[in-house]
């Protein structure tokens, strides 16, 4: 009863015109003023069928109170994941076995004439590495003939940074989810400059590959798998939280973390000194080598959150270099996309903001999970990549609060008072609150080859979040 | 042109912290490009590949920093280096944001933030404001909807919920309320009190509440429903809501109840309503059919706004109703406005910024007689159209949509009133013009400033012609509001304005003044 009309003066939240609030505090009245716009970039009809889905508790039945309930279970199976580094598959077709002549590639389906440079670029590179194509002009032409099949990572349980590329030959982490039983995969680092993820594919980079598939991998398959249990993934991501890492842009310390938890189980692995010297400084000479296994860990946990019926929570955020796509966890395996932006930033010597490709990668999956933008506050260095303070990157984190389900109590952030990193991203608040989902990224060139040429940020586009919520009223009959 | 390049020995610096003096170095006017990087051989391959790699840069350590600065000339880069030496000392974030605390950006967030938070008030665009009322009661608030152009269909579904969990929505298309002395909307400053107030009607609310403060009495709480609460789509929920409130209310002893006329089986159930309240309802269905009202226990019927605060006020005060509800200012104020008329002027007219102000005025008349033409008229036959020749006489509603859509009020913008009023003071047979003043937060901060010169050059402009225009004016407000309603007759006044007491008595002088009808007490 004391939310009835007259039982007490009233406390109001007011949405427009200030000066009615502002009369209301003369007299002595609390009036707190709602920063409103109008909602999912102006359409009333969205704005009408969002507030069908909010969340009642006073109301059980109601479609938002479903929703919420729902949330709370997948958000929990987050929250309890347990991602451990348990193996190193030698070549993804043996996780895969169904691949035949199929290359994974990064975010929502795209076909190759619609692919960006360096998507294309690694698509190349990968033909080159297969031995499918003897040079860069005959592996143009198969794949213009359609004769190589695409698929997303995605929908394979798998992730890639950047283009994404994961060819049948590749060696690829396998993570297992030790709460939920769920396995995923990635690709090994290949470090920075000449890259195939970035889309270059000349002869160094086919060179590093193979060593990779025939040299790092095994080694790191032996020393992984003589880990009782595995490598724990989260523990090194929730301490790199605490040594300055958001373990998305920025994994220093988490690698250096990787390090020591490998360093001992390779020395005792039987590798020959020169062997394990080379494994040793490939891993120490490469400040990344932590992203792919940061993403992986962040997509076995939301693969277990994934399917729960009626539930708004995200649980993928993937870029292909053209358009972003969300997965939404009550919504099966349909993709809300949109076209990409593209990243703000800091340049490399000699780049310029137009050499930047639209925002590319499945490393998006770290902030679906809490990590990168969301953990900004973690990582006040990497916020002076939009020239803002160190307070601007705590206010990044602060944002996310207010489109997340929950904090997560595992990845503690310093500057926050050890608050809980903000995890579950609630196509609703999205929506409702105009905020939308920040990431910290790479930024390829698009052209081909050229490689990483900055840093920055960016944000899904709003379009994937309204699409999904008008799927979601449909699923649950709200009209 | 100059490339320099410098090491700045043992200073690690992050790679993003240096990629941002550098982007400060190249935004200097003559700077070409600047690079900073640590000496490590990949950052000098790096160098290399952008052609500036210099000798000095081959012999940094891993722990210097690499600075190369490509510049137009000499001063150029003599001022980037100084620059850069300045960022690298340590202030980088010149652009330190405020860390105020951000405005919440949804209800939801609101709530979050001000979590005894139990009234939304809404004057978002109507297109959302509905779907804005829906997720204030599902977070558990009361609503006080100012937005109009709400569909009717989210009306009734927000009321509908808003009833099952025991809330309510004020509105849409609510101008005013008052809720424990605290001013929503466009509030008139009247004084606290025993009689309690639900109505559909914005400005007929604030009207009656200024009454009833002119006579010493004040309001417990005044509860608005919205125009098409009495609507037999919506069925009077808010209507029926705010009278169960007031019956329990212990600061409310007399009840007010005042809407359009309700589609009949909305008011047989208000009646029944007002009827078991258990304290007297004085009842004012605006253009209705009084027998409807008549008879009942507990309830009072009246005709008009001031006669609805007038009853309010005397039940109270446990005294019998004046029989005469004639307010009409004085006599000689009427007789003599009356002489200066030409026989052939006799055309009234009322330009209203409140639209109940001009459905009164109609219904005033109608019982004198009178045909009234308005742009809301009670009867489709007598629908005001633009440019119509032989009119006797019209009112007109500024605060209708047609002169709304795209601009203020005319509570805030008189521009539209003031041009009617000069075109009105050019047509040989209107005698009388109404015009009604509102005060009150929310309104014009002087309204009367802007009227009193409009009125003094239609007067003019008659006067030009031989002709005498007779304005009548009255100022719905208190001596407390903002405005101060002393002031703004004053001003009126000294416009060659007759003032008038409450808009009954305005419309009944405007009718006297043209000839019509002398009594209007014994109707």
């Amino acid at each position: 009863m004391t939310k009835q009309l007259i039982a007490r003066a009233p406390t109001i939240v007011n949405l427009g015109l200030g000066d009615f609030a502002a009369t209301a505090r003369e007299v002595g009245a609390a009036a707190l003023d709602i920063a409103w716009r109008p909602i999912g970039d102006g359409d009333p009809r969205l704005a009408w069928l969002l507030a069908q889905l909010a969340g009642d508790p006073a109301d059980p039945e109601s479609p938002g109170a479903r929703i919420d309930r729902a949330n709370q279970q997948a958000v929990a199976r987050v929250l309890a994941a347990q991602p451990m580094l348990v193996d190193v598959v030698a070549h993804a077709r043996e996780a895969f076995p169904d691949m035949g002549r199929t290359l994974l590639h990064a975010g929502p389906p795209i076909a190759w004439e619609r692919m960006c440079g360096p998507m294309q670029g690694a698509a190349i590179g990968a033909l080159l590495y297969e031995g499918w194509a003897a040079d860069a002009d005959a592996a143009r032409a198969l794949l213009a003939r359609g004769e190589i099949a695409f698929n997303p990572c995605h929908d394979h349980g798998a992730v890639g940074p950047m283009s994404g590329i994961i060819s049948p030959s590749m060696p690829l982490f396998k993570v297992r989810n030790d709460d939920a039983g769920n396995v995923a995969f990635t690709n090994i680092n290949e470090g920075i400059g000449k890259v195939l993820r970035f889309g270059a594919n000349g002869p160094e980079v086919i060179e590093r590959l193979r060593w990779i598939e025939t040299a790092l991998a095994p080694a790191l398959k032996r020393a992984v798998t003589a880990i009782d249990g595995g490598i724990n993934l989260k523990a090194i991501q929730s301490r790199a939280l605490a040594m300055g890492d958001e373990v998305h842009s920025r994994n220093a310390a988490s690698t250096s973390l990787f390090l020591e938890a490998i360093t001992i189980p390779l020395i005792q692995s039987d590798l020959d000194d020169a062997m394990l010297r080379e494994v040793l400084r490939s891993i120490d000479g490469n400040s990344q080598f932590f992203l792919n296994l940061s993403m992986v860990s962040a997509k076995a946990t939301m693969d277990a959150a994934h399917g729960v019926a009626a539930s708004s929570m995200v649980t993928a955020m993937a870029r292909n270099g053209v358009t972003v796509g969300i997965r939404v966890s009550g919504l099966g395996g349909r993709w809300f996309e949109a076209a990409a932006d593209t990243p703000v930033g800091l340049f490399f010597p000699g780049f310029k903001a137009g050499d930047a490709n639209a925002d590319l990668g499945d490393s998006a999956i770290t902030e679906t999970a809490g990590f990168g933008g969301f953990s900004l506050a973690a990582s006040p260095a990497l916020v002076q990549l939009v020239g803002g303070s160190a307070d601007a990157a705590v206010a990044y984190s602060q944002e996310m609060y207010d489109i997340t389900i929950a904090r997560n109590p595992a990845l503690a952030l310093p500057r926050l008072d050890f608050a809980g990193a903000p995890t579950g991203v609630d196509v609703r608040k999205v929506v409702d609150s105009g905020i939308r989902p920040v990431f910290t990224t790479g930024m390829a060139h698009k052209v081909a080859g050229i490689g990483q040429v900055g840093a920055g940020i960016v944000r899904a586009p709003m379009v994937c979040f309204s699409q999904a919520l008008v799927a979601l009223a449909e699923s649950l009959g709200v009209g | 042109m100059p490339i320099r390049s410098l090491v700045k020995a043992d200073l690690y610096k992050d790679s993003v912290a240096l990629m941002r003096v550098a982007e400060a170095l190249t935004a200097l006017s003559g700077v070409r490009r600047a690079t900073l990087l640590m000496g490590t051989q990949a950052n000098k391959a790096i160098l290399a590949e952008a052609a500036m790699l210099t000798p000095e840069a081959i012999a940094a350590r891993p722990d210097d920093i690499m600075a190369v600065i490509d510049g137009a000339n000499d001063a150029a880069v003599d001022a980037a280096v100084a620059r850069m030496n300045e960022l690298l000392s340590g202030n980088l974030a010149a652009e330190r944001g405020a860390a105020a605390e951000r405005a919440p950006r949804s209800l939801a967030l609101g709530v979050a933030r001000m979590k005894d938070a139990n009234l939304a008030m809404i004057s978002v665009p109507g297109a959302y404001a509905g779907a804005e009322a829906l997720k204030a009661l599902r977070l558990g608030l009361n609503v006080f909807l100012f937005s109009d152009n709400v569909p009717v269909e989210q009306e009734k579904a927000i009321k509908e919920l808003a009833q099952r969990k025991g809330l309510i929505v004020m509105g849409p298309d609510c101008g005013t309320a008052i809720l424990h002395g605290v001013p929503l909307g466009f509030a008139n400053v009247v004084r606290r009190g025993a009689i309690g107030l639900i109505a559909a009607s914005g400005t007929g609310l604030q009207e009656v509440m200024c009454q009833i403060d002119r006579r010493g009495e004040g309001v417990s709480h005044a509860i608005g429903a919205g125009g098409r609460d009495a609507s037999e789509a919506i069925g009077g929920i808010t209507l029926m809501q705010g009278l169960d409130l007031l019956a329990a209310d212990a600061e409310t002893r007399v009840i007010v109840l005042l809407s359009k006329p309700p589609a009949p089986a909305v008011a047989a159930a208000l009646l029944d309503r007002a009827a078991a309240a258990g304290k007297p309802v004085v009842a004012l269905f605006l253009g209705g059919d009084s027998a409807m009202v008549a008879g009942r226990k507990n309830i009072l019927a009246v005709r008009t706004l001031e006669e609805a605060a007038e009853r309010a006020v005397a039940t109270l005060r446990r005294r019998a109703t004046p029989s005469r509800m004639t307010r009409a200012p004085s006599l000689a104020g009427v007789k003599r406005e009356q002489a200066r008329l030409r026989a052939d002027q006799r055309g009234l007219r009322g330009l209203y910024s409140g639209g109940t102000f001009c459905s009164e005025a109609q219904l005033i008349w109608r019982d004198l007689g009178l045909k009234t033409r308005s742009n809301v008229p009670f009867d489709k036959d007598l629908l005001l159209v633009e440019g119509q020749k032989g009119i006797e006489h019209a009112v007109v509603d500024f605060g209708s949509d047609e002169f709304t859509i795209g601009r203020p009020h005319p509570m805030i913008d008189m521009t539209m009133r003031v041009e009617r009023l000069l075109k009105e003071a050019r047509d040989p047979a209107v005698g009388v013009v109404v015009l009604d003043v509102v005060l009150g937060h929310g309104a014009h901060a002087d309204p009367a400033g802007v009227l009193a010169p409009a009125i003094q050059k239609a007067k003019a402009e008659a006067r030009a012609k031989r002709r005498y225009l007779s304005v009548v004016a009255f100022v719905c407000g208190t001596e407390q509001d903002p405005q101060r309603r002393s002031d703004q007759e004053n001003k009126l006044r000294k416009a060659g304005a007759l003032l008038a007491s409450s808009s009954a008595a305005a419309a009944w002088a405007a009718a006297e003044i043209a000839g019509f009808g002398k009594n209007m007490a014994k109707r």
